[in-house]
């Protein structure tokens, strides 16, 4: 039974090798080679988020309106998804929200583990129907306060730090009165 | 028993550019894909039974690209793949979806973004063996595997650098009466000649410059291509993948003939010479157009550069070719290179193709290749059947 098969793996593995664990500095011993891509893109924002991030330089939300299923698309989209259509007009937003899901991330990006934990999560953005919003950071609050349904706004960097990324808003803060 | 015929139904495409930097590549894709729904008169949200987008991540730049297709084609929720590989690939798995009854409409989408790669040697060296190859190219231009690939092609077939010359001329030529080819140019054959060795004896002129440009095709089942008025059935289809050791390959594209034999077989063809009536091929680099000609049985080994000279393969010879201009007057569009070739060869058979428009065009093969150093190419025949 398939013995082609075990002759071609007898070649590949010597008898007496097979399932032997190797560690790791063996496997630096192991004839290989390294390589870096050299892989380097530039890509255009495009027309609705080139606008968005002009706007968030200047401190303001804005989206687009879909007027047949009235979403308000925030990143704006030049067309609607579900509707398969274009969009039809800009909608300034005033940059409060409520906090519509989150997250308490004990981990920083590189995998290591922090004290302060990194709150992150999905903004309900007022002027929009429900479930027009965005992901964003949470700040000024512990992860015991933080709760869905909190009413929030937008925290700015100083406007000549702006430089039109979404990382102009810093984070979103609990609403003060 | 329900007609399980494929057939073209609807068309979209941008124009084709050398740089798009206006548009993001979501925003370039809804303009084709809505337009080929408009042609089909369809509404992708309900309409649609599944979606297709052929992409390289690596030309793209982000991974699992497949993610990033459903909104712009209305595929949100639907039934959506996409398929590494060239358009034709992409027309390939569509086909196969609507004759086995799982579909009965498909969209099949392919782009190129490719200026927003602003590394295109480093990537393309990616492509390459590892381990073997990819070291050997630390130093040349890895276009210099198209360089020795041409020079034994010369060789075998007896071709001549003044045939290869003529070819990327009348392109460019061609191109003047396409409305979306990027890259017209009044040019002779003398010119070619005189634009210098990149990698002899490969000439600047001879290569295909690069453009961004999306395209949209909507294929459909018999049945309901019956209600369309101008149906271009897509009668058969092959693709092959040669190995990717370069040196062991042939000169003679035989990727291009085993598809074309594949598609011929499927499309019943037993002459292609006396049966294919015009031919959008890959033309990335001239003499390519030349090899893959024959490798389709649409010439003798050793005979298409000679009909490139006599005049034979342009819009009034007997045997067009690439009347829309091809990669090297439209641009190379990279993996939708083959859906252009597809794209130029419906709309050919509808009648729709304006100042370069065929007379009696009825019978035309698209074909693809997908380029440096790959061994991987696709083959369509397509008919008007009226
Ligand atoms: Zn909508």
């Amino acid at each position: 039974m398939a013995e082609q098969t075990k002759e071609y793996r007898a070649t590949l593995k010597p008898e007496g090798v097979r399932g032997k664990s190797i560690r790791k500095d063996e496997l630096r011993e192991v004839p290989h080679v390294t390589s870096r891509p050299n892989a380097k893109y530039a890509w255009a924002a495009g027309v609705a988020m080139s606008r968005f991030l002009d706007e968030l330089k200047e401190g303001r939300i804005v989206g687009r309106k879909c007027r047949k299923c009235a979403r308000v698309l925030v990143p704006p989209r030049m067309f609607c998804e579900r509707c398969y259509r274009q969009t039809d007009e800009w909608v300034e937003l005033p940059g409060t929200a409520v906090i519509e899901t989150f997250a308490v991330s004990y981990l920083d990006t590189d995998a290591n583990r922090i004290k302060e934990p990194i709150l992150v999560g999905v903004v309900d953005l007022d002027g929009a129907p429900p479930h027009c919003g965005f992901m964003h950071y949470f700040d000024e609050m512990s992860p015991d306060e933080i709760h869905i349904g909190m009413p929030v706004e937008a925290v700015w960097k100083p406007k000549e730090e702006r430089d039109g990324a979404i990382t102009d808003i810093r984070y979103f803060r609990p609403r003060r009165k | 028993m329900s007609n399980r015929d494929v057939a073209v139904i609807g068309v979209g495409y941008t124009t084709f550019q050398a740089l798009t930097p206006d548009v993001n590549w979501k925003e370039m894709m809804f303009e084709a894909a809505s337009e080929a729904y408009e042609d089909a008169g369809l509404d992708p949200r309900k309409d649609v039974d599944s979606f297709i987008t052929c992409a390289e991540d690596f030309w793209e730049g982000f991974s699992i690209f497949d993610e990033f297709t459903p909104d712009q084609l209305g595929a949100v929720l639907r039934p959506m793949h996409t398929v590494s590989g060239d358009g034709l690939q992409g027309l390939a798995s569509a086909y196969m979806l609507i004759r086995s009854g799982l579909c009965d409409i498909v969209a099949v989408e392919a782009h190129s973004k490719i200026s927003e790669l602003l590394t295109f040697e480093g990537v393309v060296k990616l492509s390459f063996d590892p381990v073997y190859e990819a070291p050997l190219f630390e130093t040349a231009h890895p276009y210099a595997a198209a360089g020795l690939e041409m020079r034994s092609y010369l060789e075998a077939s007896g071709t001549t650098e003044e045939q290869c010359a003529a070819v990327a001329a009348q392109h460019k030529r061609n191109a003047f009466s396409n409305p979306i080819a990027g890259f017209a140019a009044r040019i002779e054959t003398d010119d070619v000649l005189d634009s210098g060795y990149l990698f002899d004896p490969l000439k600047k002129l001879e290569i295909a410059p690069r453009a961004d440009g999306s395209i949209v095709i909507v294929l459909a089942s018999g049945d309901v291509a019956r209600r369309y008025a101008k149906p271009v059935y897509l009668e058969g289809i092959g693709w092959s993948s040669d190995s990717p050791w370069i040196a062991s390959r042939g000169s003679d594209a035989p990727y291009a003939a085993r598809a074309a034999e594949q598609a011929y077989r499927k499309a019943s063809i037993a002459n292609p010479q006396k049966e294919i009536d015009f031919a959008e091929v890959d033309d990335q680099f001239a003499f390519k157009t030349l090899q893959h000609l024959e490798a389709l049985g649409l010439a003798r080994p050793g005979e298409a550069g000679h009909l490139a000279e006599e005049g034979a393969l342009g819009r009034n010879g007997h045997l067009p070719v690439n009347v829309s201009g091809g990669s090297l007057g439209c641009g190379h569009l990279m993996e939708a290179s083959g859906l252009a070739k597809a794209l130029e060869v419906t709309l050919q058979l509808r009648g729709e193709a304006g100042k370069r428009q065929l007379s009696n065009a009825r019978v035309g093969v698209a074909q693809s290749w997908r380029g440096v150093p790959h061994g991987t190419g696709a083959v369509a025949v397509f008919s008007r059947r009226d």
